[in-house]
């Protein structure tokens, strides 16, 4: 044992990887765990070891066992125990050091050992362990493959009875349709047969009613005959004739009178049906149209080329419904291109409807999809617009509520309070308030015009007070140098036409300044719209002409307004459009049609106006 | 709703007179005619034997009393009862007797159709029609009695005779595509002839009044084919009644198939209404019950009431297993009606004899289901309006219109069975026939209808 002990050692830790090498690799062969068995088994044998070494080693026999394990140490790599010899002769000292220093190399190869087992030990229990699962496992795997098999036996036998009951049915449907074939055929058989032998047993009976015929015909039947009292007229009140070929062509003629009549009452129904359809054909076109139409012509700009294309054909149709109705009589040249053109529209109307399908499937998908987000944003965007209507309908409101009272406490004109009373249209109230203003700016300007014109007038006298007093001067001059000097007077004549020239061009000055002084005053700036207007004021100031030009310079103004705040107004202009398309709806029913784009732009203007002010 | 009194009848030969004045019954082998109005007698002619058969000529002035088994005819004049024509048929035999649509000439059938004698009232004159041949249906007249057609067999082949009635010259005459012929009928506006074959083979042949074949239509093979056929008064619909249990219907333009009315046991159409006749016995004091209970014939039981009762659907109809491996088998349909504004359709599918089906044939769907307690007997429209009077030989007659049903008991004494009946031209009174006995029943104008129903629902 000591001797196994002392082999392995100095290679242990190289055996041991590749023990652990061999047990990784073959964890289940019988070997390895014999040889692990073996490994266990020295662990008691090293407690032993002391008691073994001081029954080797006494008194007499140092010297020996010392040069054994000395022996035994060197053939095992370790330095010799015995001090280097100088001579042959001398007899070896035995070196403290190197004993203790073997001793000490033994100890740490022993621990080392200890350890290495330990290690060896828990794998062993470890592998042990994964033996035993490996094993159920297999053990498992073996019964499930068993009764897999098991199972695909029984099933294969079923597979096998069913193929064979297939078969069987097969057979047995063979055998029924061969039944059926042959039935059928003794059928037909039997039918033939049945008619042979009822063509035979007609003729019998045909031979047999001739004979009958013969016998109770030819007899002269004295019974057979008809006891009359007396012979009646004919229902028809006409005698009967003779028959004679003409009464043969005659009720030919009849019959095909009947005929005729009736085909013709039935061509007659038949058209009549026809126009009946073709009637609801043209409607139903119509109607298509008109329903199409609108519906395409609106996005017509954001939808695809081919919707255009089909736009166009629906126009073309449109065109050609006129024409068509003047071919109504002729069904053949119109049957074709109606019912073309149905054809086309309904092609035409389903598209549409299953892209609405489509978007609302697509719409439902969404919802179903990212419901959260968007119901938020639409919430919020929502809530937003409403807060936006709410507030301009407020400042509406207002505004109308001002402008009334402002109405009410400045004397107007019987016209407009008798308007202003009549109004309860909001459209109203909105032309008269745009009226208003409007007549209030023209109010000022024409004040301030007067203004102007009163300076120049004031201007105007002051010189002509001046010229007055020059010419009162020049005269007196003149008439004092009348009598002094001639080349004086040459010289006076170019001034005052100096002076002539001067005042014009200051006249002109004060002109020309007026228009570019108003818009500057103005309050709301809108420069073109003012300068029109100045321009034409003062040309025509009387009212009629006011209002035909107000709708222009509404527009011009909202258009002004528009481009002097875009941020402002694009909010507002959502709004503006829900309204005045509101708008539109209400004034319809109302009179003027052709105030409507007129006051619906004054709508919006006004109220971006109003969104402008604080 | 009121009834008159009963009369007595025999052989269920009981008349209205074409133009709606006189109603015309035999008792044995008397021949009475009555008033309508008044219900008097108007004439009363004693014939020779046991009247088998009569008819009104078409314009009301004569009545046709066939005697078949004395091979006898008698004609009796009801503006003249002293005049009196006697026609004897003799050793050939009678087997049927009609009127031509002038009212002036009697087409008799002899025994094994040898031939058909047309006598004139008018001249001595005797025409004989060989060929015809035996068949359920084998002559039809136009309605307006310009033509007769007629189905003949010679040499194994079935051909059709179309003559003119004015002077009964033959017009046309050609053979028809069928195996063994069973029945002619002429669209009521005279141009078309429907020729249809016998029950072993479905075909139904479409012959234009000059002979043509418009069309011919075969709904299946090797199996009972076409039972009954009826025109529409409209001439636009064929319907087609077929040992199937189906009705088809064919068009008047391209003469094909336009719908199918089956006709199942099981209905599942919620739509349709479902009128079963329910029975109440009266009300019994507790006393009067006794088990076990009496036999009917003990005493006069109180008849009990019936009415309808609109059934909830599914409901399954009461069939009648057939016996198919006898003659005639109680399948298909045997009983077809158009209605007179051809609106509705009415039949009877023989192996479910306790129904009566209402069809919809502008919608061309089933309308209304009527199940009776006992088999139906016969129905017929009311010339009127669509109103559909239904007998099932019990003591009740029953009426449907689109507004609902109603089932009324035949007032008087013992059990009036009700196996027959015929509307009167104005559609405001109806002769119900029994074994030996018929009545008139006068209906209310549509208004009234509502209250005598509510009437006889409380007291019937």
């Amino acid at each position: 044992m000591g001797d196994w002990m002392t082999v392995t050692d100095p290679g242990l830790s190289s055996e041991n990887k590749t023990i652990s090498q061999h047990t990784s690799e073959t964890k289940m062969s019988p070997s390895s765990l014999y040889s692990q068995q073996v490994l266990c088994s020295s662990i008691p044998l090293s407690k032993n070891v002391h008691s073994f070494f001081s029954a080797f080693c006494t008194e007499d026999n140092i010297e020996q066992s010392i040069s054994y394990l000395d022996q035994e140490l060197t053939t095992f790599g370790f330095p010799s125990l015995y001090e280097e010899s100088k001579g042959k002769e001398t007899k070896r000292e035995l070196n403290i050091i190197a004993v203790l220093n073997c001793m000490n190399e033994l100890l740490v190869l022993q621990r080392k050992n200890l350890l290495a087992q330990e290690n060896v030990e828990t794998q062993n229990l470890k592998l042990g362990s994964d033996m035993d699962h490996l094993q159920s496992c297999y053990s498992k795997l073996k019964e499930q493959l068993e009764t897999s098999r098991r199972e695909m036996i029984g099933l294969q036998e079923r597979d096998r009875q069913l193929q064979c009951k297939n078969r069987n049915l097969h057979q047995l449907l063979k055998n029924e349709k061969d039944e059926v074939q042959k039935l059928q055929n003794i059928i037909a058989s039997r039918a033939t047969q049945y008619n042979h032998d009822m063509k035979r047993k007609e003729r019998e009976y045909n031979k047999l009613k001739e004979r009958l015929h013969q016998l109770v015909m030819n007899k002269k039947d004295k019974k057979i005959a008809m006891d009359i009292l007396n012979y009646v007229g004919r229902a028809d009140g006409k005698r009967g004739s003779w028959r004679t070929g003409k009464t043969e062509a005659r009720n030919e003629d009849e019959m095909y009178k009947i005929l005729l009549n009736d085909y013709e009452y039935r061509q007659k129904q038949i058209l009549m049906e026809n126009a009946e359809l073709k009637k609801v054909l043209q409607q139903m076109k119509k109607e298509m149209i008109s329903l199409l139409s609108p519906q395409k012509k609106k996005p017509r700009e954001r939808v695809d080329d081919s919707t255009g294309t089909v736009i166009s054909d629906v126009e073309e149709d449109a065109g050609e419904l006129s024409r068509e109705s003047i071919w109504d009589l002729s069904c053949e040249t119109v049957r074709e291109q109606l019912t073309n053109s149905i054809r086309k529209q309904w092609r035409i109307l389903k598209s549409h409807v299953e892209k609405l399908d489509n978007q609302v499937s697509k719409v439902h998908l969404e919802g179903f999809n990212d419901e959260d987000v968007i119901s938020r944003q639409d919430h919020e965007q929502e809530t937003e617009k409403l807060e936006l209507e709410i507030q301009q309908c407020k400042e509406m409101i207002k505004t109308q509520q001002q402008l009334l009272q402002q109405q009410l406490a400045t004397a107007c004109d019987d016209d407009t309070t008798s308007l202003l009373r009549d109004c309860y249209l909001l459209e109203e109230k909105e032309r008269l308030k745009e009226e208003w203003s409007l007549f209030k700016e023209q109010k000022k300007n024409f004040e301030r015009e007067r203004r102007s014109f009163t300076e120049a007038a004031i201007r105007l006298g002051l010189e002509r007070k001046a010229f007055e007093e020059e010419r009162a001067s020049w005269l007196k001059q003149q008439f004092l140098n009348m009598t002094t000097f001639d080349h004086q007077n040459s010289e006076n004549v170019k001034l005052f036409s100096a002076f002539s020239g001067s005042s014009d061009q200051d006249n002109l000055t004060v002109h020309s300044r007026q228009p570019q002084k108003k818009p500057h005053s103005m309050s709301n700036g809108s420069p073109v719209c003012m300068s029109k207007l100045t321009k034409s004021l003062p040309a025509s100031p009387s009212t009629s002409d006011f209002c035909q030009t107000r709708s222009c310079i509404s527009e011009h103004s909202s258009v002004n307004v528009l481009n002097i705040t875009p941020e402002d107004i694009k909010p507002n202009q959502v709004g503006g459009e829900c309204t005045n398309q509101k708008w539109s709806v209400a004034s319809r029913p109302g009179s003027q049609e052709g105030c409507y784009s007129g006051c619906s732009l004054t709508y919006t203007n006004s109220h971006v106006e109003k969104d402008d002010l604080p | 709703m009121n009834f008159s009194e009963v009369f007595k009848l025999s052989g269920l030969l009981c008349k209205f007179s074409p133009d709606g004045k006189y109603l015309a019954s035999c008792v044995q082998y008397r021949l009475v005619v009555r008033d309508v109005n008044t219900l008097q007698i108007v004439q009363l002619y004693t014939c020779l034997d046991q009247i088998q058969h009569i008819e009104w000529s078409a314009d009301s002035l004569f009545i046709l009393c066939a005697m078949y088994k004395r091979g006898l005819v008698q004609v009796w004049s009801l503006e003249q009862p002293e005049w009196h024509c006697k026609i004897d048929e003799g050793s050939a035999g009678l087997v049927a007797s009609c009127w031509s649509p002038d009212g002036r000439h009697i087409l008799n059938t002899t025994e094994f159709h040898l031939r058909i004698t047309v006598w004139s009232l008018c001249t001595k004159s005797v025409s004989y029609i060989k060929y015809p041949k035996a068949c359920l249906q084998g002559t039809t007249f136009t309605r307006d009695g310009r033509y007769m057609a007629l189905a003949e067999r010679r040499d194994c082949k079935d051909y059709v005779s179309i003559f003119v009635c004015s002077d009964w010259q033959l017009l046309r005459h050609f053979d028809t595509d069928t195996q063994d012929l069973t029945g002619i009928e002429w669209a009521p506006n005279g141009c078309v002839l429907a020729v249809w074959d016998t029950c072993l083979e479905y075909k139904i042949l479409l012959y234009s009044l000059d002979g043509r074949l418009l069309s011919a239509y075969s709904a299946y093979e090797w199996s009972l084919g076409i039972k009954s056929v009826a025109w529409s008064p409209s001439s636009q619909f064929l319907a087609v009644g077929s040992y199937d249990g189906k009705v088809r219907i064919l068009n008047h333009v391209t003469w094909k198939m336009i719908t199918e009315f089956e006709h199942p046991a099981a209905i599942n159409n919620p739509k349709i209404v479902m009128y079963k006749e329910a029975e109440k016995s009266p009300q019994l004091g507790l006393g009067c019950l006794s088990f076990p209970p009496p036999r009917a014939g003990a005493g006069p039981l109180p008849t009990p009431e019936s009415k309808y009762e609109i059934a909830s659907v599914p409901v399954s109809l009461q069939t009648l297993k057939p016996v198919t491996d006898r003659a005639n088998p109680k399948i298909g349909v045997g009983m077809l009606a158009f209605s007179p504004d051809s609106y509705f359709l009415a039949t009877r599918n023989d192996n479910i004899p306790n129904a009566v089906w209402v069809w919809d044939i502008q919608k061309l769907r089933l309308f209304a289901v009527l199940e009776q307690l006992s088999p139906v007997r016969a129905f017929q429209w009311d010339p009127q309006q669509p109103r559909l009077a239904i007998c099932t030989g019990g003591s009740r007659v029953y009426l449907w219109s689109p507004a609902g049903c109603l089932s009324v008991q035949v007032p008087g004494e013992g059990d009036f069975a009700v196996l027959s009946l015929c509307w009167h031209l104005s559609g405001d009174s109806m002769a119900l026939l029994s074994k030996d006995h018929f009545c008139l029943c006068f209906l209310e104008t549509v208004a009234a209808v509502g209250t005598a129903c509510r009437q006889l629902g409380g007291h019937t």
